[in-house]
């Protein structure tokens, strides 16, 4: 059901990067997208609790994105759904997965986005549909 | 859509056709990517996308006889396919030839790339911080 997966390694303990992707104070020193000043930031880390993060870009523009939290395994993983409600291109809600594996000198970090759009959409990506984009983006590079 | 955006730059400020403009570009464009990845959400129709692109064309015949499907099943996918734009139909006499239409593929993968921008650019930005959190904790202790 994944749509894209990214995975880091961070020099710092899963509690820590745990906290920095659930808290609202975390979550405002991330989540936006450039310079501009974070306007408001809420989380209510626990099953069912609600994020809020609300900021506005160099361009002076403002944008939101909310979400709920469906699963929250402390320092190991963050499941939540996530949507633009302000100012944002992206229409529907998604999944974000984020789960934390300690390893020698700190954290890998293992993030994955799935769009939840409707029902062929989620199954579609069940079928892997990324996967065949990968293999056919190859053959259309050569053409 | 980037043109209606660049357009309404040049004029100076954002009327709202202008900004209806750009929403319903970017409505339609969105569509177009459900429908796309709706069409390659299925098995068979991923093997006929994938056997089409190791050769340039092909005729339905062709396309059907890797699969335990008939026929009639097959010109179903291929009718999803052609709607979702992947795909483009021509008939000759008898023999329907079908081709691929990367144009739409291009899209799709230029839409998955910004994704991984968008996300790239945070996950740095989180580990940055967290990386900064840990170094205080330790000067802590």
């Amino acid at each position: 059901m994944t749509s894209l997966t990214l995975v880091r390694h961070i020099r710092a303990a899963p509690e820590i990067v745990f906290d920095a992707v659930t808290t609202a104070d975390g979550i405002a020193h991330w989540w936006g997208p450039d310079a501009g000043p974070v306007l408001l930031s809420e989380s209510d880390p626990r099953v069912g609790g609600k994020y809020r993060l609300r900021f506005r870009k160099l361009d002076d523009t403002e944008h939101e994105c909310s979400g709920e939290f469906l699963v929250v395994d402390p320092p190991r993983r963050v499941v939540l759904t996530w949507r633009w409600t302000v100012g944002g291109a992206d229409p529907g809600e998604s999944r974000v997965e984020i789960t934390l594996r300690a390893i020698g000198d700190g954290t890998e970090l293992t993030f994955s986005h799935s769009l939840l759009q409707d029902e062929s959409a989620a199954r579609s990506h069940e079928g892997g549909w990324i996967g065949a984009l990968r293999k056919l983006q190859a053959h259309f590079s050569r053409r | 859509m980037l043109r209606a955006a660049q357009d309404c730059e040049h004029a100076g400020k954002l009327t709202t056709h202008s900004v209806w403009l750009i929403l319903s570009l970017m409505e339609n464009r969105y569509k177009n990517l459900d429908r796309t990845f709706a069409a390659l959400g299925d098995p068979t129709r991923r093997a006929i996308v994938g056997s089409l692109a190791r050769r340039a064309s092909a005729s339905v015949s062709e396309l059907a006889a890797p699969f335990a499907i008939k026929l009639p099943a097959v010109m179903k996918h291929l009718g999803v396919l052609d709607e979702a734009g992947l795909i483009t139909r021509s008939k000759t006499g008898r023999v329907v030839t079908v081709r691929l239409r990367p144009e739409t593929m291009r899209e799709a993968m230029a839409w998955l790339q910004s994704q991984e921008r968008f996300w790239s650019k945070r996950l740095d930005k989180l580990t940055a911080y967290a990386e900064r959190k840990e170094l205080e904790a330790q000067s802590r202790k």
